[in-house]
């Protein structure tokens, strides 16, 4: 019976991604998505990809970092070497692992010394630490191309890369996060002390969020460099690390699904008034004060709104007939 | 047989010294007190013993199957790991989180799958959170907050937070228990109530207790020995008789009473 249950639910759940995709990918065929759209649509899915990371370690762990944008230009300049030099597919999903693994290395080390600093100093540590991996990306002229950054990499990134990657990065932190480690990393957040106490090596799991956070960054700089060709060390500065952690308190620190509603709310709004350059960043800060005064936990605090929404809707409209 | 030893233990904070040369001998399936005056540095003791504080000299030494360990010098997992569980004199529980959360966090020290079980949710994740899932349960039944397991711990009554600290330090599947001030805030009824509990506890999950507690009923009815601190310094010991009518803990007491006046 409850067998049942869960298969139907995870029959439900894969048409409903299956759906997402068909419809998008129907959209860009049709060219209602046209190359502009596709753009806003690949920025949305790597900030996801980049917001859902950073909340693991900040939102759930409990970690304040600076330095997200740093583990993005590791996978980001990994992979557009990587894929310059082999230009095939092949090279291409090398690139990604490859640019992956670099980034939950340099996580492990940049984990490491952070581990006994707290709050602002770690921030301003992990702010540190980003800045030196900007700079030294910027200096190694001789495989990066300095200040004036790598262009013609290989595209190979389209749609349906784009959704594995957002979908199975957001189903693995899920399921991380909803296991026995991902419950240590939360019970870091809410009292280090009480953790440690209660038997949780708190050191061990700090770290790992930090690994498998960076890992996921930078699968999404890797994401980042082969869709928009040109990659150079100041796309990867302070600035983008603020406005991933914009997105991450923006949806709610320890929501999954606030993170990707917020990306996608801040992408569309900066589309739609794409046009009006003056008053976007003006109302830009503007949403962003707003909801921080009203919803000071961010738009979905650190609840999450699951598929089931999508159930209740399909009920809504007579999909789910049969179903009690 | 012995379970706990601690030899010359002392803590100073600068100047100050918390806890001088304390000796503290548990057995195996004691229920012992350890009371004092404010300040007299039995939540200190508790510290050291689950290793938040280092001691600045002296041994603790723990006895599980023949095996000693030192606790000495130990990180506090890994102490919970070798047997101590502890409550919190301003309770610490994860006040955001739900109930059962609490509790389930606390089993983390006896899970077997991997990470690799977790993203992927193999069979091995399935079967342990199910026994997680329900030994909490079954914890959270005998404190009587099975039916509030969804409800976020600071949401509880007081009473109840104290009761699901214990329960959360018994997740952990300890042999030593150490309760600070388990009836701190209840009124006399809950103490009495939980009074039985922690005899209760104490049959059914084989635990050994060293308990700290300003109220006198409860130590004196339950303590089988008692230890009595003052200024950091080990004043008395014994049956709660020989306590009660121990010269020099009649006088700390006095003195604190009379500085109270
Ligand atoms: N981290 C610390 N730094 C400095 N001094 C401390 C620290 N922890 C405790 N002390 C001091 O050590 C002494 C003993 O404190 P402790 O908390 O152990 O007393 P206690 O016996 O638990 O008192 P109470 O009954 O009030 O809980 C006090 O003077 C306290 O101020
Ligand atoms: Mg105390």
């Amino acid at each position: 019976m409850v067998r049942d249950k869960l298969n139907s639910q995870l029959v439900k759940r894969i048409i409903l991604l299956l759906l997402a995709y068909v419809i998008i990918q129907l959209l860009i065929a049709v060219n209602i998505i046209n190359d502009y759209l596709q753009a806003t649509l690949v920025t949305i899915c790597i900030n996801i990809i980049l917001a859902v990371s950073l909340n693991l370690i900040t939102g759930f762990t409990g970690q304040f970092s600076l330095g997200h944008a740093g583990f993005m230009s590791i996978g980001a300049y990994t992979c557009a070497i990587i894929t310059m030099k082999m230009p095939t597919l092949g090279g291409f999903v090398l690139g990604v692992v490859m640019g992956a693994i670099m980034a939950a290395v340099v996580g492990f080390i940049v984990g490491l010394p952070t581990l006994r600093l707290r709050g602002d100093y770690l921030a301003i540590a992990t702010l540190g630490m980003s800045e030196i991996i900007r700079i030294v990306f910027t200096n190694l002229d001789s495989i990066t191309n300095g200040a004036a950054g790598l262009n013609g990499i290989p595209r190979f990134v389209n749609w349906t890369w784009l959704y594995i990657f957002v979908v199975g990065i957001i189903l693995l932190i899920r399921n991380f996060l909803k296991s026995s480690h991902g419950r240590a990393c939360i019970a870091i957040r809410e009292d280090e002390v009480a953790a440690e106490a209660m038997g949780i090596n708190t050191t061990k799991y700090k770290v790992l969020a930090f690994i498998i956070g960076a890992f996921c960054a930078g699968i999404g700089g890797a994401l980042y460099s082969s869709y928009f060709y040109y990659i150079k060390p100041d796309l990867f500065g302070f600035l983008k690390s603020v406005d991933i952690l914009v997105i991450v308190v923006l949806g709610g620190l320890g929501s999954i699904s606030g993170s990707v509603l917020a990306a996608i709310l801040l992408a569309v709004v900066s589309t739609y008034f794409q046009s009006f350059p003056e008053i976007r960043m003006i109302l830009y800060a503007l949403i962003l004060i707003i909801i921080m005064i009203f919803r000071p936990q961010g738009l979905l605090g650190s609840k999450e709104i699951s598929l089931s929404v999508f159930n209740r809707a399909s009920k809504f409209f007579a999909f789910g007939k049969g179903e009690k | 047989m012995q379970l706990l030893a601690v030899e010359k233990l002392t803590k100073s904070f600068g100047g100050l010294t918390a806890v001088l040369n304390l000796n503290i001998e548990l057995k195996q399936g004691e229920l012992i007190g350890l009371i004092g005056p404010n300040g007299a540095g039995k939540t200190t003791v508790f510290n050291l013993l689950t290793g938040v504080y280092a001691p600045t000299s002296g041994s603790i030494t723990f006895c599980k199957n023949d095996e000693k360990v030192e606790l000495h010098g130990l990180k506090p997992h890994k102490i919970c790991k070798s047997g101590l569980a502890r409550t919190f004199q301003n309770i610490r529980l994860f006040k955001d989180l739900t109930v059962f959360d609490n509790v389930r966090i606390a089993m983390h020290k006896n899970v077997k799958y991997g990470l690799l079980s977790s993203f992927l949710r193999l069979p091995s994740y399935r079967r342990e959170e199910k026994e997680i899932a329900d030994a909490s349960m079954e914890l959270l039944r005998i404190f009587e907050l099975d039916g509030k397991k969804d409800e976020y711990a600071k949401n509880l009554p007081y009473g109840e937070q104290r009761h699901l600290e214990i329960a959360r330090a018994l997740a952990t599947n300890p042999d030593l228990l150490l309760l600070d001030e388990p009836a701190a805030g209840m009124n006399p009824a809950e103490t009495a109530r939980l009074t039985e509990l922690i005899k209760w506890i104490r049959e059914k999950f084989n635990l050994t207790i060293l308990l700290i507690e300003h109220d006198m009923s409860l130590v004196m009815k339950i303590c089988e020995r008692i230890y009595v601190l003052d200024y950091g310094i080990l004043i008395a010991e014994g049956t709660p008789d020989e306590i009660r009518s121990n010269k020099r803990v009649i006088e700390a007491y006095l003195g604190e009473d009379v500085s109270n006046a």
